[in-house]
């Protein structure tokens, strides 16, 4: 699916260059119809991006207003520019300092992405190439988590949790991505392995490659676009994730920035929002970067495979 | 959607499945020596899934039974669940109105929140779909939100956007609508919530983009030669044609709309207020079981849901014979 829209936006690409609508050369009246539709076209979605980015350009040039222009000034630009919310967010709270938080974030996230992208490619190879009997029930037991909603497992998941004192540590967290438990992930690759030419792994099995060997060798280097896709929607994900860490992580020394933030939302609310406000834009600072860098690969997963944000 | 696997999810298709769980091929059987070699792919197999299978046996299927005797007990985590057969059931119907109150609030933000975010996607994927120079850019940038629409950030920002002489409120003034900050106003705080969902509706819109990629122009042109206005063209094209990927939306988009919490959480202070009303059953589940150390009420919460859930999606796909058509192959 992916190699295939590629090629036809390409092709969309290419018939818009060099196929003018040979209607439009002989009638001039035509023309100015389309170019009014372009405009208007054009107004209508300017329109949108303005609504849907005030929003985060609001975040963004909030963090220069001084603490006192909150509440009189809401507007989009700061009055008195100011740089000292980073420098009082850079101190942190709690007693804590603003990297420990980052850390703490970054680690979480690099973790969730290796666990999540290995275990996930195992099951996904198994789905997609291995005929072993069970296949068909196991396949759709995994399609069924796709649609389940995760409240009936935080209560049982946090008591099993506890009763291994596991509490206030990492783990709960991390150990549900080394096991696959994210079903998206493992869908998407399925999808994937499945459209690639069984070819090269007839010809590696002839030369007498298992399984293990045509997984790691040919399956794996083939799909690495889709493996990068996983990865940055896992590492995404997990920098997002408020609940399980709010569940899981007491101490505030183990907090990642989203529940570091509600530390500022909580307690400063009306006295520092200034502070506030700069957490929030630089905890969402490295997804917007991500994006920025990777959003071929991001739109294009959601448009294959489906994938939500 | 057109995938595959996705079909099989959407439709239970029977065809499409068969050629997702390919058997094995036909000269393969019956020759001697196979057994073992089958006996050996099915071990292969199944040490690949050894960390899914331990993930799905340990923290999916087992916790949820478990989860499911829990809603018959009183159990606060510190001493032993006590059985106490459907009481908590029958407090959850008959003495519960923040129960039923967050019930109420959770299926208005879900079963009016979704279609406009549908719409609302599907009319800007239209918009996109008009002209395919350009459109990039666009698309990107719409999509960004639904990727971090759900983190506390935004939840601090959106707070923000709706208080008292807020960018909204200020702009409304301007129209002269006065309506004060929408945080603290009861009334108004479902449909904050509500636009916050249609804020994200990026990747229900790339995904409609893809599908109406898909349309084949021949199909539009028919209906214009046979005189077809637009809207008309909308009607008989678009949508039929659409349907599977209004059906593959739907479903998630209800699906996720119920798990909505971060948002609700930083809004309201952890409150659910303002009276009750960003009390989502997911926040309200939080706080019993774990603020409150309900954990046995909370399961059968969690339980009650993923029965309302189930019914939901069993009526979808109970109904989407009269209005999702699949075309056959039209690739």
């Amino acid at each position: 699916m992916t190699t295939s829209s590629f090629s036809e936006a390409a092709l969309v690409q290419v018939e818009n260059q060099v196929d003018p609508d040979p209607k439009e050369t002989a009638r001039p009246r035509r023309v100015k119809r389309k170019t009014w539709q372009t405009v208007i076209w054009l107004v209508a979605l300017l329109a949108v991006t303005a609504v849907v980015l005030y929003p985060l350009l609001w975040l963004f040039l909030s963090t220069f207003k001084p603490n006192s222009e909150f509440g009189s000034n809401m507007g989009l630009l700061p009055e008195n520019f100011t740089l000292e919310n980073y420098v009082k967010v850079s101190e942190g709270i709690a007693g804590v300092p603003m990297w420990r938080f980052f850390a703490n974030s970054l680690l979480i996230a690099v973790v969730s992405v290796i666990g999540t992208v290995l275990s996930s490619a195992l099951a996904a190879y198994a789905f997609a190439r291995v005929h072993f009997k069970g296949l068909g029930v196991l396949f759709a037991a995994m399609i069924g988590t796709l649609l389940l909603p995760f409240h009936v497992l935080i209560i049982p998941q946090y008591i099993l949790f506890n009763r291994l004192e596991l509490v206030d540590t990492f783990i709960p967290l991390l150990l549900p991505k080394f096991l696959a438990t994210e079903a998206f992930f493992v869908f998407l690759l399925v999808q994937f392995i499945r459209q690639m030419p069984r070819d090269m792994d007839e010809a590696a099995r002839i030369d007498g490659a298992g399984h293990v060997r045509i997984f790691w060798s040919i399956i794996l280097p083939l799909i690495k676009p889709a493996l990068i896709t996983c990865a940055i929607f896992s590492f995404i994900w997990a920098w997002n994730d408020f609940l399980g860490p709010l569940l899981y992580l007491t101490s505030p020394e183990n907090y990642p920035l989203p529940i570091a933030l509600r530390l500022y939302n909580d307690q400063s609310s009306t006295s520092d929002f200034g502070a506030t406000v700069t957490a929030s834009f630089l905890a969402l600072l490295p997804v917007l970067l991500f994006f920025l860098v990777f959003q071929r690969f991001l739109v294009d997963g959601v448009a294959t495979q489906g994938l939500k944000g | 959607m057109s995938t595959t696997a996705t079909r099989v999810i959407v439709t239970g298709d029977e065809s499409s499945r068969k050629t997702l769980l390919r058997k094995r091929r036909p000269e393969e059987v019956g020759r001697p020596g196979l057994r073992r070699r089958e006996r050996r792919e099915t071990l292969t197999g199944y040490g690949f899934l050894i960390p899914w299978l331990i993930g799905f046996v340990g923290l999916t299927v087992g916790p949820m039974i478990y989860s499911l005797y829990l809603s018959f007990t009183r159990y606060d985590i510190f001493s032993d669940p006590t059985w106490i057969g459907l009481d908590n059931y029958i407090r959850l119907f008959t003495d519960d109105p923040n129960f039923i109150q967050s019930s109420q609030i959770t299926l208005i933000y879900v079963l009016v929140g979704t279609p406009i975010t549908l719409a609302a996607a599907l009319g800007v994927a239209m918009l996109l779909n008009f002209r395919d120079k350009g459109s990039g850019f666009f698309r990107s940038a719409f999509y960004a939100p639904s990727l971090i629409g759900a983190s506390v950030s935004v939840a601090i920002v959106w707070r923000a956007m709706f208080s008292n002489d807020g960018p909204v409120d200020s702009s409304l003034s301007f129209f002269g609508i006065d309506l004060g900050g929408w945080v603290g106003n009861p009334d108004l705080a479902v449909p904050m919530m509500i636009l916050l969902a249609v804020w994200m509706f990026g990747a229900t819109m790339v995904i409609f983009l893809a599908g109406l990629k898909q349309i084949p122009k021949e199909l539009y042109e028919a209906a214009e030669m046979d005189g077809a206005g637009a809207f008309h063209r909308f009607r008989a094209v678009t949508l039929p044609m659409l349907s599977p990927v209004i059906f593959f939306n739907l479903l998630l988009g209800l699906i996720g709309a119920f798990q909505v919490f971060a948002s609700a959480y930083i809004i309201s202070n952890g409150s659910g207020g303002p009276a009750g009303m960003t009390n989502y059953i997911t926040l309200y589940l939080y706080k019993r079981g774990f603020s409150d150390g309900q954990m046995g009420y909370a399961a059968a919460m969690a339980w009650v849901l993923l029965i309302v859930v189930a019914v939901i999606a069993f009526i979808l796909f109970r109904t989407q014979r009269s209005w999702v058509h699949y075309s056959g192959d039209t690739r």
